[in-house]
């Protein structure tokens, strides 16, 4: 029966389509518009991912997320270096500095100073350069994306030099790090020059960044740290997490985004819905034909949800599939963020199959109270 | 004082009346119906439009319920039948074959004939070639995979007339079956229905209008205003071509 049921649904070419097409564009919405939101959350984390190799990072108590930096003293760091467990520990400096560029104009940049000796936190992939040339006197490196967008159309230029808080930075090479949610150029510097590009302050240590010994995980580790030394220490993860959830809590993206999945969603089951609804009208007197001639309601129900699974799994593919096509022509858009997990994938297929099940079940009493006998009416 | 219900009847109905609506909308298309049918015969149920004939060929098929009265129908009270086992019924007993075909237009013609089959639960494997093969005793073998839009009315009412017997139902059931058709389709229709479905352990009931088919009926009943008037008994055959029991 369900083969009877998938040749009905074919059969009208038109009205399949519409249908798929509802769906699809349900789907299609929903994963575009939470992809781009799940790009922009990445955003936020995306200091926190470009750092490799530490497992845990200390900071102020009161920090809330990656970019509420509240300074430490210098003294934490060998605080947390006497904690049982801490396999390495290094300083790491992260703040907002103002570079004036040749030019005479001046930018906002996101200047993250390395530990001198061991460079933790340093960009993997270097472009123009290597890290150990920020070993030379006053040398930085910058980011690519950010590069581009102080010095548009210009080819990459060693040796250019900026000015932080009046003091001479050389650009020596150019590296490849995620997008930022401020979309600023970042700038990598050791830390004993970070502290002298950024504005003086009393304290300056934004964050430790640790890494458990072999043998201990980094959310024990942090606890270990938490408790001896009064500080916020949090596993890579969970620092993830918390900025993310800040931005969820306290910024109106997932409102703005939650606005426009929702409404694909509105959108997806009118169109899907209607348009199936007006199949299953259109297909009355068949059902009547087959509950005549001994189809029980039963059977009935489980045709009309094989139909809406089919168009629910064609249509999902076509929007998901749609999607993944919009993330990849724009790619090369910088200002765009897109991301696509599998989460993604999870939610707009959750959303398709209840578009597709509240579009049959508007349907199926017209289907369960219709007579056989209709089919004697001329 | 209703007949006394004879044993060798497959289709009994007594004292049936049939209601719609209800307060002053109420009509009454049935009004105590009374009816026989033995098995093996071919009955034609006539009258004018409205008199009742679709609503009482509906509660013998079982796809309608009387407002009152008592139906048997090969043996089965279809009155206190519960609804699940009405439809179990239909599946194994009763094939069906309407006045406009009421064919699936997506399924090709072999696929249509054998939908009785996959419905009663066989697997397209066995369903398809028994279809083809009642298709072919019809003249359709050439016409297996083409869709009802494909074929002409004369045609089409062929693949309905498989359709209905492809599961050897007890209980054929013809609404109307030349009506939509010229002359000449409408009498190979009856001679098809004559000859391939009436059966010594079947019931075949036709509802029609068309007077150039009473000659395939055993016997005729003519309804009026929800009441059989008359049933007059005729030798099948006797005018137009003469149909063969199979």
């Amino acid at each position: 029966m369900l083969w009877i049921a998938w040749k009905m649904l074919i059969g009208n070419r038109a009205k399949y389509l519409g249908i798929v097409f509802g769906v699809a564009f349900a789907a299609l919405l929903i994963a575009q518009q939470s992809s781009i939101f799940c790009g922009l959350m990445a955003l936020t984390v995306s200091q926190i991912l470009d750092v490799e190799g530490a497992g845990v990072w200390v900071m102020d108590p009161k920090v809330k997320y990656v970019d509420d930096v509240k300074p430490m003293a210098d003294t934490h760091l060998y605080r947390v270096r006497g904690v049982s467990g801490v396999d390495w520990a290094v300083r790491f400096y992260k703040g907002i500095a103002r570079a004036r560029l040749e030019s005479g104009s001046y930018e906002q940049v996101i200047l993250l100073g390395l530990d001198d000796a061991t460079f933790i936190g340093a960009p993997l992939n270097m472009i123009e350069g290597s890290i150990d040339d920020l070993r030379a006197p006053d040398a930085v490196i910058m980011d690519v994306v950010g590069y581009r967008k102080l010095w548009p159309e210009e080819p990459f230029k060693r040796g250019r030099i900026i000015e932080m808080n009046d003091r001479r930075a050389v650009i020596v090479g150019l590296a490849r790090a995620r997008k930022t949610f401020q979309s600023f150029p970042v700038v990598y510097t050791r830390y004993s020059q970070a502290v002298r590009f950024a504005p003086p302050e009393r304290k300056v240590l934004s964050f430790v960044l640790a890494e458990p010994a072999p043998g201990v995980a980094a959310a024990e580790l942090a606890e270990r740290i938490r408790s001896q030394t009064g500080l916020q220490a949090l596993s890579r993860d969970a620092f993830l997490d918390k900025t993310i959830r800040y931005y969820l809590l306290n910024t109106g993206i997932p409102i703005n985004f939650g606005i426009t999945v929702g409404l694909g969603f509105l959108v997806g089951t009118a169109i899907a819905g209607q348009t199936f609804y007006l199949f299953i009208v259109e297909n009355l007197r068949q059902f009547g034909a087959l509950k005549a001639m001994g189809t029980g309601n039963g059977t009935i129900l489980l045709m009309v949800l094989a139909q809406a699974l089919h168009v629910g799994l064609v249509g999902l593919g076509v929007g998901v599939g749609l999607a993944a096509l919009f993330g990849w022509g724009t790619r090369s858009f910088s200002k765009l963020s897109f991301y696509m997990p599998w989460q993604v994938l999870v939610i707009t297929a959750v959303a398709v199959f209840l578009i597709v099940l509240l579009a049959s079940l508007l349907s199926i009493r017209r289907v369960f109270i219709v007579d056989p006998a209709i089919v004697f009416r001329g | 004082m209703p007949p006394t219900i004879p044993q060798s009847s497959a289709v009994q109905v007594r004292s049936v009346t049939r209601d719609f609506g209800s307060g002053d909308a109420m009509t009454r298309a049935l009004r105590g119906v009374d009816l026989d049918i033995p098995h093996g015969e071919l009955l034609m149920l006539v009258g004018p439009s409205g008199c009742g004939k679709t609503t009482l060929v509906s509660i013998i098929a079982g796809t309608l319920q009387p407002t009152g009265g008592e139906v048997h129908v090969l043996g089965h009270d279809l009155v206190a039948m519960p609804p699940a086992a009405r439809v179990r019924f239909r599946r194994s007993n009763v094939g069906f074959i309407f006045q406009s075909y009421n064919l699936l237009p997506a399924l090709t013609a072999v696929e249509n004939a054998a939908v009785p089959l996959i419905i009663a639960g066989s697997s397209r494997a066995r369903a398809l070639p028994a279809a083809a093969a009642l298709l072919d005793r019809l003249g359709l073998g050439s016409r297996l995979t083409n869709l009802p839009s494909e074929l002409s009315g004369g045609q089409q009412q062929r693949v309905a007339i498989a359709r209905a017997l492809v599961h050897e139902p007890r209980l054929l059931i013809c609404d109307e079956p030349t009506s939509a058709l010229d002359a000449e389709n409408g009498r190979i229709t009856m001679e098809l229905i004559a000859g391939l479905a009436v059966r010594p352990d079947r019931v075949v009931i036709v509802v029609t209008h068309d007077q150039r088919v009473y000659p395939y009926a055993d016997r005729i009943a003519t309804m009026e205003d929800g009441q059989i008037v008359s049933i007059e008994a005729r030798k099948r055959g006797a005018i137009g071509a003469p149909p063969h029991h199979t």
